[in-house]
């Protein structure tokens, strides 16, 4: 069961091939055995994924869940609220905190019949490149666990990558799940702005988080989207009219499709690996029919600087409400009111997300409000007038995700600017709220993974990820990370794992 | 950009912090670079250009007003580092 796709896992659970319970079990006992190779996961809720497992295989059997997904278990970013369950974003400032609701995505996956196994790990409030700012330790790379795994959904990434779990939910800010996805040789898609309810993810930056699926595949993610998103009472920036609808049929053919590549991107910056895979990922959709024209990317050198002025602004206004008292750590020290807040702040955030919150603070801070916050804004307004721009000549563009493959653990984390600005490729668009898939297209001469990823316009999921089917109906980089029971260790012709 | 002392005691006081010296130090230079790369799009012309502070133009969503159950009040107090079984407590604020 553990080299089946999520889409065919649930196909055998209807056939009585594998009964609900086996699988929660047998993924769960499998994140048990990994949990010191990859620390993916920061916890696992066995118990309530077993009670459940038993609830939906009698409504699979009596007919009442038809959801493609049905049956399946699934692993959660740990800023996604459960109810009762341990929320931790990673943070020592949410140690013990138990929200006492569900984020509307967890109870889209229950009706759908998908059973929560575990909270995966991830950068300290989703702030972070490489998923070492966690409080609970770096989750390291399926590929080579010397190196990172990505981030900030590292966790949702590496589980995918590792086998521990067929599907995850991970959250993206400024590339949050693309980036990791193209570390760890996994297919995640951000959704549209609004597509996705936000009701129940910590926020990082409202204005431009968004859930979305990891997967081994684009068809898995595309089954996932289609449950998790949709219209949402509790969220007014959720703007969905209805939720994506999932195509059953196997897409064959982009004949036709114009797709945009911006030939800057290539030209400095870029991993030499890195470029010669993702070109020919390029190259791949012009044999399948795709036109393949060039471009110049405008603003790229003002991207990474507009969405960290933005991103710190709104964190540092929407960590303001962890005060040490409600709930979280509480600083044993502090005597008075002010000393709760400073003193269980200062204990409880680690040092990257003190730093983004000392910046937003500058940046919205009188004196520099205008020529830093005010200013990004209108920049913002620039970047995604020239996306638009650009749909109207291209029904999607071909990017890299990240400049380089995975890193070493502990060789950026002492240089915030070098790991700002490996969000380069990836930043624009969640500024300009558009939906983006990453998935693999080959490995570097280390053996490590690369993705590229296709942007669309504004509720062009659906369609994204079916340029990505076909994508992946006629190159094999996603089948390799699936994984095993017999063949746990990974890399491309050498040794990684002990 | 140049942090000084002044400028970090002065986000620590906005951000409600307290920082070790330690911290105050390597955060006074990594905050000078990352202002660096900030001040960069200050070379940007955005003369008569509208902000957004959102990605779409949002229409408010209203609804009628409806009787709904809110959180359970046990449970929202399980969470709070300290409470007397009936409210959350915090130290004294005004003595």
């Amino acid at each position: 069961m553990f080299d089946m796709s999520a889409l065919e896992l649930s196909q055998a659970i209807k056939e009585k091939k594998f009964s609900v319970t086996e699988v929660v079990g047998g993924y769960l006992d499998k994140i048990e055995k990994n949990s010191d190779k990859f620390n993916a996961f920061i916890s696992t809720c066995r118990q309530e994924a077993m009670s459940k497992a038993i609830i939906v295989q009698g409504e699979i059997d009596s007919g009442q869940l038809t959801s493609p997904l049905a049956g399946v278990p699934v692993g959660l970013k740990d800023n996604i609220s459960t109810k009762g369950v341990a929320t931790t974003c990673a943070s020592n400032m949410l140690s013990g905190y138990k929200p006492v609701f569900d984020a509307t995505i967890v109870e889209k996956l229950e009706q759908a019949g998908m059973i929560v196994i575990g909270k995966l790990n991830m950068d300290e409030f989703a702030m972070g490149a490489s998923s070492e700012t966690s409080f609970y330790g770096a989750v390291r790379n399926p590929w080579d666990t010397t190196r990172t795994a990505g981030g900030s959904s590292g966790g949702s990434a590496a589980a995918v990558a590792a086998g521990e779990v067929p599907l995850t939910i991970g959250s993206d800010t400024g590339g949050s799940i693309r980036q990791p996805c193209a570390f760890c040789s996994v297919t995640g898609i951000k959704p549209t702005y609004g597509s996705v309810s936000r009701y129940g993810l910590v926020a990082f930056a409202s204005s431009l988080d968004q859930m979305g699926p990891v997967g081994r595949d684009a068809r898995d993610c595309a089954a996932l989207l289609s449950i998790i998103s949709g219209p949402d009472a509790r969220d007014s920036t959720c703007i969905a009219q209805k939720p994506f609808e999932f195509d059953a049929k196997i897409p064959d053919s982009v004949e036709g499709l114009r797709i945009g590549l911006p030939s800057n991107y290539f030209r400095q910056g870029i991993a030499p690996g890195v470029k010669e895979a993702v070109l020919a990922a390029a190259d791949e959709y012009s044999r399948l029919g795709a036109q393949i024209e060039e471009f110049e990317m405008p603003l790229v050198d003002y991207m990474t600087s507009v969405y960290y002025i933005i991103s710190c602004a709104e964190a540092s206004s929407n960590l303001a409400k962890f005060d040490g008292l409600k709930y979280g750590y509480r600083s044993e020290k502090a005597a008075s009111l002010a000393e709760v807040y400073r003193m269980s702040r200062s204990e409880g955030f680690g040092l990257e997300v003190k730093r983004r919150i000392m910046l937003g603070s500058f940046v919205l801070s009188s004196g520099h409000f205008e020529a830093f916050y005010k200013k990004a804004l209108k920049a913002r307004a620039i970047i995604s007038d020239t996306y638009e721009e650009l749909f109207k000549r291209f029904d999607m563009l071909l990017t890299p995700v990240a400049p380089t493959t995975a890193y070493k653990i502990g060789s950026n984390i002492d240089d915030p600017v070098k790991m700002y600005i490996g969000d380069i490729y990836t930043v624009s668009v969640n500024l300009a709220g558009l939906p983006a898939v990453a998935l693999p297209c080959g490995f570097d001469g280390d053996g490590m993974p690369i993705g590229f990823q296709l942007v669309g316009k504004a509720f062009d999921d659906m369609k994204l990820l079916h340029a990505a089917q076909v994508f992946q109906k006629h190159t094999d980089h996603h089948t390799k990370p699936a994984l095993t029971e017999t063949e746990p260790a990974l890399g491309v012709g050498r040794e990684v794992l002990p | 950009m140049l942090v000084d002392d002044e400028l970090i005691d002065y986000l620590e006081e906005l951000s409600s912090l307290l920082l070790s010296k330690d911290e105050k130090q390597r955060l006074s230079a990594d905050l000078s670079n990352i202002l660096d790369l900030f001040a960069k799009i200050d070379e940007l012309d955005t003369e008569n250009v509208t902000g957004r502070s959102h990605p779409f133009d949002n229409v408010n969503a209203l609804r009628e007003d409806e009787v709904q159950a809110s959180f359970e009040r046990e449970l929202i107090l399980e969470n709070a580092p300290e409470n007397d079984g009936e409210m959350i407590i915090a130290p004294m604020a005004v003595s």
